[in-house]
């Protein structure tokens, strides 16, 4: 069912492509190295603009921007890819088993699952990391517990759906058990829509690990986040505006290549949508 | 109609029960001993055993749901620890402002997701729709936060137009409260425009095939007339859904631009209420938010036959 792009749509990969490229790039150098310590403090040098010696200019303890920036993506990264990690494989999990072999495990599971849906996914978020206190884990977990429902939901509707086809009546007609024919005719059949969730998902959690690290509920200082960086950023407003725009572009370049990336890779799926 | 309106109403009830259910468990599965928590580590065992009975705390978990319950169903959301007033008067506070924030911000993103839609349909593959769907998905990937800093960078710090800290209500000086509440509501329909624009452009599209808007035209109605008499109604109603799914989002996300505004609303009352361990408000914060997201998918659900009558029928 894939299609050949067209011109505009590879303009899309192109740039989400490469903005993602850039940022990635930067976030797994950081894993090794930095220009300078990302949490060496120096009061000598606090909030200095943008010059040679720090590119992106220095926050208010004199730590240096662009590698507290380079770290702050490996941390959101790190985070984004384990929640999505996570809530694939949990909800593709119970979304086939429930959506192929139905029974009242299904209805209990679909009830359980509506009542998680009925949450804003950021206010359970919010809860589970009240409940947990921040960690750089206790945001993944929470992250993930909010995402699982709609992948679940997601899955167990692609499954349902694929369950009648007639394909699947004749892997059964040719007698093979059930699970042989879940994992080999329905779990690759059901790839393409996951792939879509997982990529959008993957954008809603960058967002929404910034926002908590924003409120102080996420991972916690001094490891630096794009979204603690702005938080801190406020008071400097006036005096140090750099503070504010560089760890806020670097969350939009993310989320605007994911949201390219994501778009392209729907219209090569399904080139109908 | 009516037997589809009593259906919707009657069908939320067991979600908010189980909403309901959900913050319960979830406070109570905070580790430690809420009593404990509450007085302090200093407290003696008498009073933390006096204060466990006080809120019921000795007695087993389902008990203890349904005494919650009942006073919630009278109005009572328990006490706040250190705001020392009740929480459901505090709740109330808050969250007229968050939810006047949050209600004209999507209204305004609306009525110009929904112009720039039908437009960038009607524009399908050329310039236009081009210029509408690449601002859209520029728009999608700003986070609120940072479009809020940047605002207030622009139009609060560098021409001072507007105030840069504080909130004044509108009960003390009308004049003045305005001016706090334009650079959030912008920040909102900033943020929140593109995915419904994109919602908007996507249903139009579909509807703009049909047969009946050739027939439309082939009639002889102008443009005008075809894209807002015949293809509005019917572009509307998924774009509504949306609404809906955006007004969740945001009860649950109006915290991050609450705090880059200083004001108080609901959203900086649960994170301070987080910060101060002040679980009454937490909980009663959490349960009005989400009982507020179950009815505004309610009205949703009632409002859409309105727009497309053939979901009343099914």
């Amino acid at each position: 069912m894939t299609a050949r792009l067209d011109s505009r749509s590879r303009l899309r990969l192109l740039a989400g492509g490469l903005l993602g490229a850039i940022v990635l790039a930067l976030s797994i150098v950081a894993i090794f190295w930095t220009p300078l310590d990302p949490n060496r403090l120096d009061v000598l040098h606090r909030l200095n603009a943008p010059d040679i010696r720090n590119l992106f200019g220095t926050d208010e303890f004199g730590r240096d921007v662009l590698s507290r920036a380079m770290t702050g993506g490996t941390t959101s990264l790190t985070v984004a890819i384990l929640t999505v990690a996570a809530a694939i494989a949990v909800g593709s999990t119970i979304g086939f088993l429930t959506g192929f072999f139905r029974g009242w495990t299904d209805r209990l599971v679909m009830i359980l699952n509506d009542t998680l849906l009925a949450f804003p996914g950021i206010l359970l978020a919010l809860g589970l990391s009240a409940v947990m206190g921040p960690r750089k884990y206790g945001t993944v977990l929470a992250l993930s517990v909010a995402y699982t429902p709609k992948v679940m939901r997601v899955v167990r509707g692609t499954v349902m759906s694929l369950r009648e086809r007639e394909y699947i009546e004749a892997s059964r007609a040719l007698g093979n058990g059930p699970v042989y024919t879940l994992v080999r005719h329905i779990v690759p059949n059901a790839v393409a829509p996951i792939a879509v969730l997982a990529t959008a998902m993957f954008g809603w959690a960058i967002l929404m690990e910034s926002a908590l690290s924003f409120l102080g509920l996420g991972v916690p200082p001094p490891a630096a986040t794009w979204g603690n960086m702005l938080a801190t950023a406020r008071p400097y407003l006036t005096s140090a505006p750099w503070l504010s725009v560089i760890p806020g572009m670097l969350i939009a370049a993310t989320l605007l290549s994911v949201n390219l990336l994501g778009d392209s890779l729907r219209d090569w799926l399904d080139p109908r949508m | 109609m009516i037997g589809f309106v009593i259906k919707r109403i009657l069908g939320a009830i067991p979600t908010v029960l189980l909403v309901s259910i959900t913050v319960f468990l979830l406070i109570r599965s905070i580790p430690g001993d809420p009593a404990e928590i509450m007085l302090g580590e200093a407290a003696d065992p008498a009073s933390i055993a006096a204060f466990r009975a006080e809120l019921g705390l000795d007695k087993p978990l389902p008990v203890q749901f349904v005494l919650w319950a009942k006073h919630v169903l009278h109005g009572d959301l328990g006490q706040s620890i250190f705001l020392n007033q009740p929480v459901a008067s505090l709740v109330w506070q808050r969250l007229l402002l968050s939810a006047s924030i949050i209600l004209i911000a999507v209204g305004i993103a609306t009525v110009i997701a929904v112009a720039a839609g039908l437009f960038a349909a009607w524009q399908q593959d050329k310039l236009g729709d081009i210029a509408v769907v690449t601002v859209a998905t520029f728009g999608l990937s700003l986070p609120s936060f940072w479009i809020g800093l940047l605002l207030l960078l622009v139009f609060g710090i560098k021409f001072g137009w507007l105030p840069v800290v504080g909130y004044v209500s509108f009960s003390d000086d009308p004049s003045r409260a305005w001016q706090y509440l334009v650079l959030p509501v912008a920040t909102l329909v900033i943020v929140e425009v593109g995915v419904l624009t994109r919602m908007a452009r996507a249903s139009a599209v579909e509807v703009l095939r049909l047969e009946y808007i050739t027939h439309a035209r082939a009639k002889g109605l102008s443009e005008f007339a075809v894209l807002f008499r015949h293809a509005l109604p019917n572009a509307f109603a998924p774009t509504l859904t949306m609404v809906g799914l955006v007004i969740g989002t945001l009860l649950g996300g109006i915290a991050v631009v609450e705090t880059v505004f200083t004001l108080p609303g609901l959203g900086r009352l649960i994170v301070e209420a987080i910060y101060a361990r002040d679980y009454p408000v937490v909980q009663g914060c959490l349960l009005v938010i989400a009982i507020a997201y179950v009815l505004v998918n309610l009205v949703v659900d009632l409002l859409y036959p309105i727009f497309d009558p053939r979901i009343a029928l099914e």
